[in-house]
């Protein structure tokens, strides 16, 4: 923990467009380059700054689930969205596509059990490298 | 055949967030155990498949070879899933016994579960960048269960674990993205085919090294190997006996899989370099054994000799050779995993692991000297137990190409190896114990007594069993050998294409 008033200062508006900015990437990822693994990095990475600013056990405290628990069931997570596809008939992590509001001419609103994994994805990734840096971070 | 290849990863997968839920009662270790059997009984199922049909392989989310990720199982990935299976059910029902509550709440047993997941993994991808991405599910599981309790100890041996192992995710990355750029493929059997394709061979050699510093890297060969003594010996036993058999080996097999597979346009450099590091391995890891005092440090060091014997076979590339790489790979992972646990049960009983602050275990605990006899003696390669099978025909093999000194070096490296067995045995068997304590196994209660045992006995016999009736499992290793060196049926299997035209095999015999 550091006790910088610059830093601590800037943390507060660093996490917040850190963890908007994961999102997007967790999004984005569907056709272009990002996804889940990168999405939950940049994540983390708002957290440990926050850390790094606070202390862990106030990390501890924002995050209010404990980060093993989020990185366990973003494992389940993705692992029914990979074997949701069986119950279509379909090969392990076939993705799964419901259009909402389909006409002829128009997909509307697909939604996918790829997204679903991709989500499960992001909260391993997001659990498991907390769970890393709060575990080295408390040590010190 | 998707579920049967995907069986093994999900399975573990399943089995993780399960226990995880459960982690505050007794329910985690069993479910921890159960879903160990149910890998187990998954990879015998795919062992059987790939009997009956030769490879086998499966596209995960339907997108064809080479664009999606394809699991494949040949002999070798096979045997290795089922001796995956056997080891995380061994060590599963030691676990019951062997890891505090403590660590338990942590998530000892889901990290343990993802870890075997992260193997199989390995073992089972047909894909370069899917091969990397397990490696990395297993460097997280590993490194958080040699830190799981943070001892100061414990996190000095993790962060040089952690640090050596992402220089070597770096190389591998590397590599991964240069063979890309020269093939624009990253399926194995694609590259197989790619790689023939490529002008520049001399840049293919290079990335061929950079793989084999990445590999080597995890294997722990020489020079790359000081980390692991330097980790091994400080996680609770059950870790350690899991990381002694298992992790090591899926570098041995990586390596295996990337130079009969892929890298086999230069096999007179890259092959003598792989006989170099093979050497040197076994030499300096048995002489690291012979300088230290602690049962498991000893044990370490053990292991890195014995991957020179591993990288020997592959290094030799004859089809005798790779028989006993194969052979080698299964007989190893049994005996090392066992003798680890061994040491846990003389800890557990006599109170350390140190050889000069324990003895007396033959007098009062008899039955465990003679379940450390059989490992121990196995992997000194006494006949008529495994390891004496395993040796017999490596050292054939480089006699029949005529290396007599790799030859010596390997037999001279074995009565080292029994040098260092008769040191634990005359320091924490014979000699009585130095503070004057009676060891039993009866001061071990019932329960505890039967997890921490049947596990060691049923893996002692398993390792008598492969030394008296070797002849179906040289046989198999004879087949997977084949496999290896003629990748036609992988291949084939794979892309869904006949395959015509020159493969491992043809090229060996240009060579010869």
């Amino acid at each position: 923990m550091m006790n910088s008033l610059i830093l601590n200062a800037a943390t507060r508006l660093l996490v917040a467009l850190l963890l908007l900015f994961s999102i997007y990437m967790l999004l984005r990822g569907h056709n272009l380059p990002g996804g889940g693994f990168i999405g939950g990095l940049i994540g983390a990475t708002g957290f440990v700054l926050y850390a790094i600013a606070h202390g862990c056990s106030a990390t501890r405290a924002a995050l209010r689930v404990e980060p093993q628990s989020i990185a366990m069931v973003g494992l389940g997570i993705a692992l029914a969205a990979g074997v949701f596809a069986v119950f279509f008939g379909d090969a392990l992590f076939t993705g799964q596509w419901l259009f909402l509001g389909a006409t002829e001419d128009d997909y509307g609103l697909p939604l996918s059990s790829v997204l679903v994994f991709d989500i499960g994805v992001y909260l391993v990734v997001f659990g498991s490298i907390l769970t890393i840096v709060l575990a080295l971070e408390e040590e010190v | 055949m998707s579920w049967l290849l995907a069986a093994p990863l999900i399975i573990p997968f399943a089995t993780a967030v399960l226990a995880f839920l459960f982690r505050n009662g007794p329910e985690g270790r069993w479910i921890s155990v159960m879903g160990s059997a149910a890998l187990l009984i998954a990879s015998g199922l795919l062992m059987q498949a790939v009997l009956a049909e030769g490879v086998v392989a499966g596209q995960m989310g339907n997108w064809p070879a080479p664009f999606g990720i394809t699991l494949v199982a040949d002999l070798l990935s096979a045997v290795m899933v089922v001796i995956t299976g056997i080891t995380g059910l061994a060590v599963a029902v030691y676990a019951l016994a062997d890891i505090e509550e403590r660590l338990e709440k942590l998530g000892y047993h889901a990290l343990f579960q993802v870890l075997l997941a992260g193997v199989c993994g390995a073992f089972l991808t047909g894909d370069l960048f899917n091969l990397y991405v397990w490696f990395e599910v297993m460097l997280i599981a590993s490194f958080g269960l040699l830190i799981l309790g943070g001892r100061r100890q414990q996190l000095d041996a993790g962060i040089k674990y952690v640090t050596i192992n992402l220089v070597s995710t770096i190389l591998f990355l590397a590599g991964i993205g240069l063979l890309y750029g020269m093939t624009g493929t990253l399926n194995l059997a694609d590259l197989h085919l790619a790689v023939q394709e490529v002008e520049n061979k001399g840049l293919l050699t290079v990335v061929a090294v950079m793989f084999m510093v990445a590999f080597g890297v995890k294997a722990a060969v020489f020079p790359l190997f000081f980390w692991l003594p330097a980790s091994y010996h400080t996680p609770s036993v059950a870790v350690s006996a899991i990381f002694a058999g298992l992790l090591t080996k899926v570098g041995v097999y990586a390596l295996i899989r990337m130079f009969t597979l892929v890298f086999t346009e230069d096999v007179d450099y890259t092959h003598t370099i792989l006989l170099w590091v093979a050497g040197f391995t076994m030499v300096t890891g048995v002489l690291g054994a012979a300088a230290m005092n602690d049962f498991r440090r000893i044990l370490s060091f053990h292991i890195v000799s014995q991957i020179g014997y591993m990288i020997l076979g592959l290094a030799l590339y004859t089809p005798l050779a790779l028989v006993g790489a194969v052979f080698y790979l299964v007989h190893h992972i049994i005996v090392k995993a066992n003798l680890f646990l061994v040491a846990g049960v003389a800890r557990r009983i006599a109170g350390s692991t140190e050889l000069s602050a324990i003895g007396g275990l033959y007098k009062t605990a008899p039955v465990l000297g003679l379940l450390f006899l059989i490992p121990a003696f196995s992997l000194a390669g006494f006949p008529p137990l495994s390891g004496f099978w395993a040796k017999y025909i490596l050292v054939k093999a480089s006699l029949d190409l005529e290396l007599w000194l790799v030859a010596g070096v390997a037999l001279v490296v074995g009565l080292l190896t029994i040098y260092s067995m008769t040191k634990i045995w005359g320091n924490a068997f014979w000699k009585p114990h130095p503070a004057g304590m009676q060891p039993k196994l009866g001061s071990l209660s019932g329960r505890d007594r039967a997890s921490l045992i049947l596990p060691i006995a049923s893996l002692a016999i398993l390792t008598c069993v492969i030394g008296l009736f070797p002849e179906p499992f040289v046989q198999f290793a004879e087949r997977a050998a084949a496999q290896l060196l003629d990748p036609v049926d992988y291949v084939a299997t794979v892309l869904g294409t006949e395959v015509e035209g020159a493969t491992g095999l043809a090229q060996l015999e240009g060579i010869e």
